[in-house]
């Protein structure tokens, strides 16, 4: 008993495997390197300004405020668009289809190749190749075939999601449990109840957490292909004004994108748990 | 010592007829020329040291692995991949996550009725609710099985099974992986299901005393024997050598206590489990009426 009290007290709040920080030293010591790190930028934001007021590189919170506010509630002097709504509308839009696509086709392919050795044979030596192609370096082969429109793009989001997803989705499958697919048949399923009647409404939330996972790899080709070749986007809009060098712009779009990736990333969680309440605790 | 082994038994009244049956994997035989029967009705208990084959003898009656040789006919007819006219619980793995207790019990007439289990949907729904009333599930039928214990969700796999009425039941060590208590109690939800529906079932367990309790028959499945194949010899495999009818006993409330309960357990045990009190192959106990086993010439010697 000795023992136990002693080795309460000796547990450290921060330092060493046996730490445990408390619930407040969690949210402080969280918050921390966020601090650190607008304190320097701030720092030297500041610095620089003292030299030449007309710094571009490092602009003040306030200059940031007034670029996001003319982005995004200002209507441009050409077309007359608020930009910002307009860049984020066709990129979720771009992202949208192509990841719905590579989720939907990830989840067919995968299924069959998971469960039926035949199509395994078939199929997965090329889809295995499909997924070492470093997806940017067929991005030129698709401007050329589909256009510099949006085709090209939703395609690459697409060709770069859908491996991922699809290898996922089929190393899922394969785990069903023998026992699980005869106590299914015993149940009088067919061979196709067992694969989408049995199996595929179990790998739903496993859908879910894939599509997750290959959200960030999907904004980077989203921002990839809308640099090079687009006319709205916000990957197209800071690459555009990055030739005037606006950092002004080019932080608060860059933020933006950070909140609708981690927006995005909690929904489907929250959607994955309201969906599946017996998923989570499966696994625990 | 007991009679002469009746040399074959007539398939046509029987639910199961096995024989012949072997199986290998690769070169290693694991079933060794099994013959056997089950009449309708029988509660059938199978035993036998761990790894003698006992889940491999299921799962060729199953259909989910085929004999190296031998047939097997369910209802007089050979069996083929698993349907539903084979039940099975499993020790785990009997129930889908993904839905509720209540539509785990109903998703065999979903699967079967397809458009037709609309028009049926509310009286399905009050048998399948009546068999988990049965088992006291009456309360969690909208429940996940994660959300139950290991006893719940067995009970909820044998309402599972249950519902289609299977010309057998198969039970792969259902209780396996339960505490002593809730198996007993697990023991006296299964007889009562059984007494009431008079289903055949074969139940698999390493379990000998649960095997006599709940059994009206109980076949003993061991690779510890002797033949005049010689000891060494090297395509051996498990046979039945043992076959009791324990109906009298079976499921009395005081069987427990009873010294003709504990003898019998003590006798299967050396004929079955001990590795130094090995019988012959003509010493056989296969005493059951509905007992019967082809040997060849060279494990009998003559
Ligand atoms: N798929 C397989 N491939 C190779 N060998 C197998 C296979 N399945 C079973 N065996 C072997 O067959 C033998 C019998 O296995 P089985 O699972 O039927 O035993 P069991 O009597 O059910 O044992 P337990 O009481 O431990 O469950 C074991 O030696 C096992 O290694
Ligand atoms: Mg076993």
């Amino acid at each position: 008993m000795a023992n136990g009290v002693e080795r309460r007290r000796a547990e450290p709040g921060f330092w060493g495997v046996h730490a445990r920080p408390g619930s407040r030293a969690r949210w402080l010591l969280g918050a921390l390197p966020f601090v650190l790190v607008m304190g320097v930028y701030l720092g030297a934001s500041f610095v620089r300004r003292l030299d030449n007021p007309q710094d571009k590189l490092l602009p003040s919170p306030a200059q940031m405020l007034q670029a996001g506010r003319r982005m995004a509630f200002e209507p441009d002097r050409r077309t007359g668009d608020k930009l910002l709504w307009l860049d984020t509308r066709s990129s979720l839009k771009r992202l949208a289809i192509g990841v719905s696509a590579a989720a939907a086709a990830g989840l067919l392919l995968g299924l069959n190749l998971g469960l039926l050795p035949g199509i395994n044979v078939l199929l997965q030596p090329i889809v295995t190749m499909g997924s070492i192609i470093p997806p940017l370096a067929l991005l030129p082969i698709l401007f050329i075939v589909f256009g510099v429109d949006e085709l090209s793009k939703v395609v690459l989001i697409f060709v770069g999601t859908f491996p991922v997803i699809t290898r996922g989705i089929m190393l899922e499958a394969r785990r069903t449990p023998r026992e699980q697919i005869v106590k299914a048949l015993t149940l009088g399923a067919s061979q196709l109840e067992v694969i989408y009647r049995i199996v595929m409404p179990q790998l739903l939330p496993r859908l879910l957490e894939a599509v997750r996972l290959s959200l960030g790899g999907a904004w980077l080709f989203l921002i990839a292909s809308e640099a090079i070749a687009s006319e709205s986007g916000l990957g197209y809009r800071i690459f555009l004004v990055r030739r005037y060098m606006a950092m002004d712009v080019i932080i608060p779009y860059a933020m933006w994108i950070t909140a609708l990736g981690f927006g995005m990333d909690w929904g489907l969680k929250k959607l994955i748990a309201r969906l599946y309440p017996w998923y989570s605790s499966e696994d625990s | 010592m007991t009679g002469p082994i009746p040399r074959s038994s007539d398939p046509k009244d029987k639910v199961l007829y096995v024989e012949n049956v072997c199986k290998a994997y690769g070169g290693k035989v694991v079933l060794d020329d099994v013959d056997l029967s089950v009449r309708s009705g029988e509660f059938c208990g199978v035993v036998g040291p761990s790894g003698c084959g006992k889940s491999t003898l299921l799962r060729l009656i199953l259909g989910a692995e085929e004999p190296t040789s031998g047939r097997i006919l369910l209802d007089n007819e050979p069996v083929g991949p698993p349907d539903p006219k084979r039940g099975i619980v499993y020790q785990k793995y009997s129930l889908f996550p993904h839905l509720t207790v209540l539509d785990n019990v109903l998703l065999g007439k979903r699967l079967t009725l397809d458009f037709a289990f609309r028009r049926q949907a509310a009286a399905l729904t009050e048998e399948a609710m009546a068999l988990l009333k049965q088992m006291r599930l009456e309360g969690d039928a909208a429940k996940y099985p994660h959300q139950l214990s290991g006893g719940m969700q067995q009970r909820v796999a044998i309402a599972q099974a249950m519902v289609m009425r299977p010309s057998i039941l198969l039970m792969d060590e259902p209780f396996g992986a339960l505490d002593p208590g809730t198996r007993e109690d697990m023991q006296v939800h299964l007889l009562e299901a059984w007494e009431k529906s008079k289903m055949t079932v074969f139940f698999v367990t390493h379990d000998l005393p649960e095997a006599v309790y709940l059994a009206t028959r109980v076949l003993v499945l061991t690779q510890f024997y002797r033949d005049e194949r010689g000891d060494g010899y090297p395509g051996r495999g498990a046979k039945v050598v043992g076959d009791y009818d324990v109906a009298h006993l079976s499921g009395s409330t005081d069987l427990k206590r009873r010294a003709e309960y504990a003898d019998l357990v003590q006798t299967i045990r050396q004929d079955g489990f001990e590795p130094e009190a090995r019988r012959h192959v003509n010493d056989f106990n296969l005493k059951h009426p509905d007992s019967w086993r082809s040997l060849r010439p060279e494990e009998s010697g003559g």
